[in-house]
């Protein structure tokens, strides 16, 4: 049995923040990650980040993810797993581990679910074929490992991702074909949309997929467009042909652990699906579990930093660590999220989150 | 198709290895994920599905979907989209549910 005071699950954003922030305390970390490198989404955003200072605002992804792997690297508190993805949490609060070829067993003190979100699915016939796959999947291939998905994309959806991975395809020299939108308007920051319109890119609002044809992979699809409704007008269907067709759609938490952990789950759309009941310091119903990220609801990276930075600070609180300005620091992380989430376009993401916080401290036993 | 310039990014490549693909000689870089590899030379059918036997291809690149699900070195159900490409792999087309036992 390995012992850790915080287990942290996941090394994207918010859990690289959290075991940056607890060790900052004076905790003893763990910090857990399936890939064989730390970053998760940011070493695929080569877009710069927008927000304040202190959420990294002008500097691209992959510099703020090379930037926080150096910290953590130089951090003694923080031991790093990787290759390395859990298997359980058990009541007893044994956490499961399997790296390669190792079966691990932790017994931490503190618990913080930082695993991120994954890709929806968009329902059209053919939707399964060869060259039809997430906007993440895109990224990877493309920004990680230098390798171009096609020759000819149609994207969906242009929320922020849609626009930010169209712009990055053409800066790598694929021909964007069009990028439908389902709604009426584009959903991401217009600085982006802008940015695209001028390389000639059209943006179809008002538009989806009818389906995708193909024989072993896919060849075009078929688009049509929408009423105010968002039912199909009859005889506005047209052929695109495409070698990738890249789902923009939005994402789900990635949140089977916490369901088999036992914390308490609701279903809010506007947080991408499941996601835990929590309370201010990101406390779930099961004791002494945090969580922070896409995981506790779909959002920017800049919000799951800081999300990150509040479950660590308050992990490692809990078992009696401090620094001088605690209070003032958590409440800052705090300040900083309502401001990540202000204005019009985080309606839905404070709508959600008054939904599934719950403004009282659950008691830690574990 | 390899990027070779991109105006933000530099690509640091492993070596190049060789390995095979349903027993044809392929050449990849070194701790590139397997179907990142395959992508690069054309490879766009990484597996079928178990009912209908349709084609499945690169989905997610997180080893969270199962369709690049694959068998390498006789090991089935090797999620190719995370795993490191390693010299003289064999990566074959995994029809079924695969077999720890070898073959069906």
């Amino acid at each position: 049995m390995e012992k850790t005071e915080i287990l942290i699950i996941g090394g994207g954003p918010a859990g690289l923040e959290a075991a940056i922030h607890a060790a900052g305390l004076g905790a003893e970390v763990t910090l857990i990650e399936r890939d064989p490198f730390l970053g998760g989404q940011l070493t695929k955003q080569t877009h710069m980040f927008f927000g304040s200072y202190e959420q990294f605002a002008g500097v691209r992804g992959v510099d703020i993810a090379e930037k926080l792997k150096k910290e953590i690297e130089e951090n003694p508190k923080i031991k790093v797993l990787l290759n390395a993805a859990v298997a359980g949490i058990y009541p007893d609060g044994v956490v499961t581990v399997s790296q390669k070829n190792k079966f691990l067993k932790f017994k931490p003190n503190r618990i913080i679910v930082a695993t991120g979100a994954y890709e929806k699915m968009l329902p059209f016939p053919n939707n399964d074929l060869p060259g039809i796959c997430g906007a993440g999947g895109v990224q990877t291939l493309m920004n990680l490992y230098g390798v171009l998905p096609g020759q000819e994309i149609v994207m969906v959806g242009a929320g922020n991702i849609g626009l930010i991975v169209s712009y990055q395809l053409l800066q790598a020299g694929a021909k964007i074909k069009a990028i439908l939108e389902a709604s009426p308007n584009i959903g991401g920051y217009l600085v982006h949309a802008a940015k695209i319109r001028r390389m000639g890119v059209p943006i179809l609002t008002s538009h989806s997929v009818k389906e995708a044809y193909g024989k072993d992979f896919v060849e075009g699809v078929v688009v049509h467009q929408l009423d105010e409704k968002w039912a199909p007008v009859p005889g506005t269907e047209e052929r695109m042909s495409c070698d990738v067709l890249c789902l923009a759609v939005g994402l789900s938490p990635l949140s089977e652990i916490l369901w088999q952990a036992g914390c308490e789950m609701k279903w809010i759309p506007e947080l991408g699906g499941h996601v835990a009941v929590r309370d201010e310091d990101l406390l779930t119903t099961v004791s002494g579990l945090y969580i922070a990220g896409d995981v506790a609801g779909v959002e920017e990276a800049s919000a799951a930093m800081v999300e990150g930075k509040l479950a660590g600070m308050a992990a490692a609180e809990s078992l009696g660590y401090s620094v001088e300005g605690l209070l003032e620091k958590k409440d800052s992380a705090r300040s900083e999220l309502a401001e990540l989430r202000a204005g019009h376009s985080g309606d839905k993401i404070r709508g959600g989150i008054d939904r599934v916080e719950r403004l009282t401290r659950g008691k830690v036993t574990c | 198709m390899r990027l070779d310039e991109h105006p933000i990014l530099t690509f640091q490549r492993g070596k190049e290895v060789s390995f095979t693909h349903d027993g044809k000689e392929m050449r990849g870089f070194e701790g590139e994920p397997i179907a990142v590899a395959l992508h690069a030379a054309g490879v766009k059918v990484l597996s079928h599905s178990l009912v209908k036997h349709r084609p499945r291809g690169f989905f997610c690149a997180i080893g969270n979907c199962s369709s690049c699900l694959m068998t390498v070195n006789e090991m089935p159900n090797v999620r190719t989209c995370t795993e490191p490409l390693v010299e003289g792999m064999r990566v074959e087309t995994q029809e079924g549910r695969g077999s720890l036992l070898g073959k069906d």
